[in-house]
């Protein structure tokens, strides 16, 4: 496994052996959301990056996640339909949403790493 | 951010529970605590939740004439309501909309007690004095009394411990008692659909009070999260959203709240603001209404989507909407067309471009359970 990456928009990415990314939101995100109770999964399609692939409803509100990066999604996490509390109980494993394969792979890298998250997220709470 | 925002007696004391504070009607209040909305709310179904509501407004009415006078601004029954006795009631307007909804109680000696809407309640005020203000003192307590409610199957088992009389009283009583020392004002009533008691407090004892019924095993400090989805679930309106300025009572289906008595044929029938309108509605029916809707999927369907029928007309849009804990799926209130308002009617919400079939569905959508002696 390698180690994560994370978008300001507070998803974090994996680079998986097959060369996929897996996609989830971070426990920061989660604990802002509140208690998950639906996540609308994207459909197996390309996306842009930026668009809104799925949608989490907390008990307050419906909430985008966006494609962090342009590509082709591949999987989508079908326990959530079932059990969208995983969003909230294991956000950064069973609690994924998608996996795509990234139009270019080297920008994964580019994206935040856990440290700059960290400070990203200590900001935020600063703030 | 929040220096225009003010803040209850037990503000403080949300904070020490950690909870996650929203600007809500001026106030800021607890959305929720560290144990979350959904579980805040399965803990009041439960056992006892205890909320602080005491942003809302509490005013009181005396004089002789006092219960007469409030009788023109309310289609409902003042005069005959007993004494230790509260109802639910709305101030309507000259088109029969809905200015607020209150609960009035009447407390002996030609005083009523009202408790409305925290975002109504300076217009409330004003509305009073300007209609009543010859006819009856009008005394607001917004800085004096702070409001708790004790909601849940358990509530009566600890409030008893504090009261052993509370015990006695049944669903829409108020009696004036003493807690820890201070006069406060007790009502078997509440907003969640379950058993349970509001409790007007004077501002500087309620936060011991609060602290008293949290020390009780069976009781967790509840958000304004979690009074949504208790309220959306036990059917009953939030004003600003399942009905406002231009919703009659007729089209928010609450015509039982109009007494007998001030209707068409009732023996004081009218002498409130729209009657004449209310009354028509009544008579030969409106072209909308408040029903309830569950979504025939997990989709929860939000305030403010378009509700279509199969053909893909409009046909209204809902009012209120989310996800019932209890109910372990979503659900909403909706404004329909009349001919698309009958029990188990097939409908659509548009959620973000898709359509999510709905029905129909009575309400309450998750069984009251008041106790009724």
């Amino acid at each position: 496994m390698s180690e994560l990456r994370f978008t300001e928009d507070h998803e974090w990415l994996r680079v998986e052996s097959d060369g996929s990314v897996t996609v989830g939101i971070t426990a920061y995100a989660q604990n802002a959301l509140g208690d998950v109770v639906y996540v609308q999964l994207p459909e197996l399609a390309h996306y842009d990056k930026g668009a809104e692939a799925a949608t989490v409803e907390s008990v307050k509100a419906a909430s985008g996640i966006y494609m962090p990066l342009s590509g082709e999604v591949v999987a989508v996490n079908e326990a959530l339909n079932d059990s969208p509390e995983l969003v909230n109980e294991d956000p950064l494993a069973e609690g994924w949403f998608l996996r795509f394969i990234p139009a270019n792979i080297d920008e994964v890298a580019a994206l935040l790493d856990q440290d700059a998250y960290d400070r990203l997220i200590k900001a935020n709470d600063d703030a | 951010m929040s220096e225009t925002l003010q803040k209850t007696p037990l503000h403080a004391l949300h904070l020490e529970l950690g909870a996650r504070m929203v600007p809500f009607a001026g106030f800021d209040m607890p959305v929720q605590y560290p144990l979350g909305v959904l579980k805040e709310h399965l803990h009041t179904r439960e056992q006892a939740g205890l909320f602080d509501v005491s942003h809302m407004g509490q005013i009181i009415l005396r004089g002789s004439d006092a219960a007469r006078a409030l009788e023109t601004l309310v289609p409902v029954d003042i005069i005959d309501l007993p004494q230790g006795m509260q109802r639910y009631a709305m101030f309507t307007n000259a088109q029969g909309g809905i200015l607020d909804d209150l609960m009035v109680a009447n407390l002996g000696n030609d005083t009523l007690f009202l408790v409305v809407n925290a975002a109504c309640k300076d217009q409330d005020l004003a509305h009073l004095r300007e209609h009543l203000a010859e006819r009856c003192e009008i005394l607001p307590l917004f800085e004096q009394r702070a409001l708790l409610a004790l909601q849940g199957p358990a509530a009566a088992t600890v409030l008893q411990r504090l009261a052993p009389e509370v015990a006695s009283m049944t669903f829409m009583q108020l009696r004036a008692i003493n807690l820890l020392g201070h006069d406060c004002y007790v009502s078997r009533s509440g907003y969640t659909g379950e058993d349970g008691y509001e409790i007007s407090v004077p501002t500087d004892a309620a936060e011991a009070l609060a602290r008293r019924l949290l020390a009780e095993p069976e009781v967790q400090p509840i958000g304004l999260g979690a009074r949504d989805s208790l309220r959306l679930e036990a059917g009953l309106c939030l004003y600003g959203h399942d009905m406002n300025s231009t919703t009659t009572p007729i089209e928010a289906s609450l015509l039982w709240a109009i007494s007998k008595v001030r209707r068409a044929d009732g023996a004081r029938a009218g002498g409130f603001p729209g009657a004449e309108r209310i009354f028509a509605q009544q008579q030969q029916g409106v072209p909308r209404k408040r029903v309830g809707l569950l979504p025939q999927e997990r989709t929860p369907v939000r305030e403010g989507a378009d509700i279509v029928d199969a053909q893909g007309n409009t046909v209204g849009n809902v009012c209120s909407g989310g996800f019932g804990p209890t109910l372990g799926a979503p659900l909403a209130m909706g404004y329909v067309d009349n001919e698309h308002a009958a029990l188990d009617t097939p409908l659509f919400a548009l959620v973000r471009g898709k359509q999510v079939a709905l029905k129909v569905s009575k309400m309450p959508f998750v069984a009251q359970r008041y106790y009724r002696g």
